[in-house]
């Protein structure tokens, strides 16, 4: 196997004009949760440039069907079935292969199978809300599941999220790690939301909306949604092939 | 100017981050939040064996946000070197260098079993003191924090790490040290305030 040692000098900087900020007083709950120091950059090192690497043995043959893994033999969770499918692309549009990809999301109804979640939708029996996959060699990915419903939250009088799926994403270093949402395309509470709204640039929320994808979808069964996700770049290093088959 | 968007070497800008939210164990240690049986286990429990090398040490500590409180719906990731100082992936099985823990839900308390990790060499060759990468996920944290967790007991690497070297206002440098010895170590990250913990822009 490939080691992940050494293979990348640096990542490109953050951009983090693109990504919001720490302190978006809108969105409350930032307010004390927001480092207000500045940063200390030093370029990245192997502690930034390594990352930890999952293999297919990591995953179940369920774990990309969120409309079976969590139902009772015979049963599917209840709501609109959906495939998203994308590729994990670097900001050089290059394949990101075989990093894993991890997405959870309330039921139709808008509501999280938590605790905390107190919602008056009701729960699903057959819906657990987590899925995960890796990405193939080609950086695609694709999983089924039921669209989520907006909820409300206590934030502003009267906030209601847009449907979104939750997605965490590793790399191939550490440093790009990332976690963010993605939304729907159409859908009206997208502009609305507080959360959403701590981005800046409306390109930037475009980029988390999913397209509807009519030909990538399954007649008679699930619409499709793409969905890319970009993971930051790199510059490779002279010893890059040299590792290569290790 | 333009932007890297326009621009035709990098056509693409990285997806912008959004919150983890409160419901991130769901996603990603669903076992913990109650929702068994799509997964084994969850990831990142266990980082060692018996097999592992070198010294074994417990960290524990807490997030804590500017009012004072323990955050008890943050997830904590580290990664880190092996004894020898190498990053191994799943190279090797005995040690994958990663642990992901949830903060606990009375107390906001995280925990990690593992190895005191050797030293990494900076990009000019130096030695950095052995430290433990640091990933923090939380309702409220609109992009993952980064901070690295260095030991007490290594005052000596420490004070010839290139990276505690950058930190200019020198008496923020304890935010980054976990306090105690003999394996056993605690380290509090504060989110705010007079003690606001160092974090870096990788
Ligand atoms: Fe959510």
């Amino acid at each position: 196997m490939k080691s992940n040692q050494t293979q990348i000098a640096n990542f490109f900087p953050r951009d983090r004009s693109w990504h919001p900020k720490a302190y978006t007083p809108d969105y409350k709950t930032s307010v004390l949760r927001s480092p207000s120091r500045a940063l200390i950059a030093f370029g990245n090192t192997l502690s930034e440039t390594t990352g930890p690497a999952f293999g297919h043995d990591t995953i179940g043959p369920l774990d990309n069907d969120l409309v079976l893994n969590f139902a009772q033999s015979g049963m599917s969770a209840i709501g609109e079935r959906v495939i998203v499918e994308g590729r994990v692309l670097d900001e050089r549009g290059q394949p990101v292969p075989n990093v894993l990809i991890e997405f959870w999301q309330a039921n139709a109804g808008g509501r999280y199978r938590h605790k905390k979640d107190g919602y008056l939708a009701p729960l699903d029996p057959n819906f657990g809300g987590c899925g995960r996959t890796l990405s193939g060699d080609d950086g695609a990915f694709a999983f089924r599941t039921i669209r989520p419903g907006p909820y409300p939250w206590p934030n502003g009088p009267n906030d209601w999220r847009p449907a979104h799926i939750h997605f965490s994403v590793f790399g191939l270093g550490f440093a790009q790690r990332l976690i963010t949402q993605m939304y729907f395309e159409g859908d009206p509470l997208i502009p609305r939301c507080p959360i959403v709204r701590t981005i800046n640039d409306p390109k930037a929320i475009d980029q988390l909306t999913a397209r509807l994808d009519m030909s990538a979808s399954a007649p008679m069964d699930a619409l499709a949604y793409r969905f890319d996700i970009i993971l930051r770049g790199s510059r490779s290093t002279l010893f890059e092939n040299r590792l290569e088959g290790n | 100017m333009a932007t890297p968007i326009e621009n035709p070497l990098y056509p693409f800008k990285e997806s912008p981050s959004q919150t983890a939210g409160p419901y991130v164990h769901i996603g990603l240690t669903p076992n913990f939040c109650g929702i068994p049986g799509v997964y084994d286990k969850d990831l990142g429990t266990a980082m060692v064996t018996d097999k592992t090398k070198g010294e074994r040490i417990k960290l524990e500590g807490r997030v804590i946000d500017g009012g004072g409180n323990p955050l008890k719906d943050a997830l904590v990731e580290i990664w880190q070197a092996d004894a020898d100082g190498i990053y191994r992936g799943r190279a090797e099985p005995e040690f994958s260098g990663w642990g992901r823990c949830p903060a606990d839900a009375e107390t906001g308390i995280f925990r990690f079993e593992t190895i005191k990790p050797g030293r990494v060499a900076f990009p000019d060759g130096r030695l950095q003191a052995p430290h433990i990468n640091v990933w923090i996920v939380a309702r409220g944290i609109n992009l993952g924090l980064n901070t690295r967790i260095y030991f007490e007991d290594e005052a000596e690497a420490n004070a010839g790490d290139p990276v505690l070297a950058r930190i200019e206002h020198r008496d923020r440098l304890t935010t980054l040290i976990a306090k105690g010895k003999a394996g056993a170590y605690s380290h509090d990250i504060h989110l705010q305030g007079p003690q606001e913990t160092v974090f870096f822009d990788i």
